[in-house]
């Protein structure tokens, strides 16, 4: 029984995963694509890849979206799960609305924000104006400067009720004796939460940096939603580009190359992520 | 006294709070309500001033019908894959513990991490060997199974790990056979997981857009998410029209989000972290 998934699992899975190394030291293109034996030419397309002038923007682009996006979603996560945490009326219904967000389809949310970010008519753009924060119409999505940061607070939006509500799960496991005796000795909200809450957590909030990137990582309906990762590839990341090389233009070895590099990069940390969670398990 | 108004002026806070947050869910129902000139227009009206609705033009003239029955397909034959195989390995793997369970959950949990848009470009090869590029919605399926059975192991191994060893091994004594045992007792007692994990795998392969996008080509076998992009690339400016689809779109979803609630965010929360 256990090993018809894991063959399922190795098949579809584990084997696309060795075949996508194997492609990215191959000439792959649309005339031998269906050929099983294909020419091997060493680092070629790597050294295409790293030659190319998009390369360092690209993988600047992929930190910075990864960064931002992590340390946002459990920034805020972590606020609103300590307000929920305050036990009024509705706190635990309202706590669960959030996940409305997180369960839209990704390409749908990306075409609601395009219109609430639209420079001229936007809706964005006129709440900010009435209360004086910006005096014109701002491009959020076409301006090259703006379009990346833009993207990446959509994706916080999107995971932020995931965060919540793991974070609330952590929350709801700390004693609430330590709070009453910490309190009877005197302790003010604020040491309470440096002393009690942010260590018991500590670990919780560790295993969501490394989820949150594994999860950031996977994000690709936003930009194609929202930008196809323009305008002049400044809202592209690794993931997207591996994408439109082989899907876009056909070019599978270069699409193969960039996919191992960030492969090996995912595997990475969640091994990282894996190991943490299980050794706190046992 | 005091103590009760704090806590209902926090209950006020949190409502702002969820309000400000669902908002751009709202925009998309009062854009779907709009004519296409009052969508565009600048200051936007928070409430739609002339309601019309687009939705019966926007479903028959968009084909959506034929995009919602490929999307089904591809959900229902995604789950199909993943409950009849993943149910049985998520029951093995939680009776024993030994190097090899360790093992295969360890490379299950990798697995899950793997960004399906790299998966795409190896997955495209293989199944363009295979012949699969030609029913192309069976190939979103496999990918979309593959990807998904990680995630239902995990959440029902640990629904199964919860249940009793001594109700098993009563069955048993009672003449019950090893199978008997699964199908009568433990899928039962664990039915709840199994509704969780199918229905948050079923929104995901509802809004699947990358599989799709990469493997059909042919409009009339599509799902939705490609309807809406095919709808985006021929009147990128008519906001009425494509918050109308994204709206048609998300409704059932959210519907379901909805109804289920309550059991989705305690199945969330059990199978997270592990």
């Amino acid at each position: 029984m256990a090993l018809m998934s894991l063959i399922y699992l190795a098949a579809l899975v584990g084997l696309p995963f060795v075949f996508n190394i194997l492609l990215s030291f191959q000439d792959v293109n649309m005339m031998n694509l269906a050929q099983l034996d294909r020419p091997f030419v060493g680092l070629r397309n790597y050294q295409e890849i790293l030659g190319n002038p998009y390369f360092g923007m690209i993988v600047w682009n992929t930190i910075v979206f990864l960064a931002l996006s992590t340390a946002f979603q459990i920034l805020i996560g972590l606020s609103l799960a300590l307000l929920f945490d305050l036990n009024f009326p509705g706190a635990a219904y309202m706590r669960g609305l959030f996940l409305a967000a997180w369960i839209m389809p990704g390409f749908a949310t990306g075409q609601i924000w395009k219109v609430m970010l639209a420079g001229n008519s936007g809706v964005l753009n006129y709440g900010l104006e009435q209360v004086g924060v910006i005096g014109g119409p701002v491009y959020w999505l076409s301006d090259p400067s703006l379009a990346l940061y833009s993207i990446i607070a959509v994706n916080v939006w999107l995971g932020v009720p995931y965060y919540l509500l793991l974070i609330s799960v952590a929350l709801a496991a700390i004693p609430k004796d330590l709070y009453e005796a910490a309190a009877l000795d005197g302790a003010t909200r604020w040491a309470r939460f440096y002393t009690i809450t942010l260590p018991l957590l500590r670990s919780t909030l560790l295993a969501l940096v490394a989820l949150g990137m594994i999860f950031t990582l996977q994000q690709f309906d936003l930009i194609a939603s929202m930008t196809d990762g323009g305008p002049v590839n400044s809202t592209n990341v690794l993931q997207y580009w591996s994408w439109q090389f082989s899907i876009q233009s056909f070019n599978l070895s270069l699409g193969s190359a960039v996919s191992a590099l960030l492969l090996v990069v995912v595997a990475g940390i969640a091994t990282i992520y894996v190991i943490a969670t299980r050794s706190e398990e046992n | 006294m005091l103590r009760a108004m704090k806590r209902y002026t926090l209950s006020i806070v949190a409502v702002v709070i969820v309000g400000i947050y669902l908002f751009p869910i709202y925009w998309m129902y009062a854009t779907s309500f709009k004519g296409p000139m009052e969508a565009m227009l600048y200051p936007p009206t928070l409430w739609p001033r002339d309601m019309v609705s687009n939705h019966w033009d926007v479903f028959n003239g968009r084909d959506m019908p034929r995009y919602f029955w490929n999307s089904i397909v591809i959900t229902a034959g995604t789950l199909a894959i993943t409950v009849t195989v993943g149910t049985g390995s998520a029951y093995a793997l939680s009776l024993k513990r030994n190097l090899w369970v360790e093992v295969a959950l360890f490379s299950i949990l990798l697995m899950q991490a793997l960004p399906p848009s790299l998966m795409v470009t190896p997955l495209f090869v293989m199944f363009n060997y295979a012949g699969l590029l030609d029913t192309p919605r069976l190939a979103v399926i496999l990918a979309l199974a593959g990807k998904s059975l990680p995630f239902y192991i995990v959440i029902c191994r640990s629904a199964f790990l919860g249940i009793p060893k001594d109700l098993r091994e009563a069955a048993l004594v009672d003449g019950s056979s090893n199978v008997g045992v699964f199908l009568w007792i433990v899928i039962p007692l664990a039915r709840n997981a199994i509704l969780v994990a199918a229905t948050l795998l079923g929104i995901q392969a509802m809004g699947d857009y990358v599989y799709s996008a990469s493997f059909i080509y042919d409009q009339k076998l599509q799902p939705l998410t490609l309807g809406l992009a095919n709808y985006v690339g021929v009147s990128k400016t008519d906001w009425a029209g494509i918050m109308t689809y994204s709206s048609i779109m998300v409704t059932p979803i959210l519907l379901t989000f909805m109804l289920l609630q309550r059991r989705l965010v305690s199945g969330l929360t059990a199978g997270a972290l592990k």
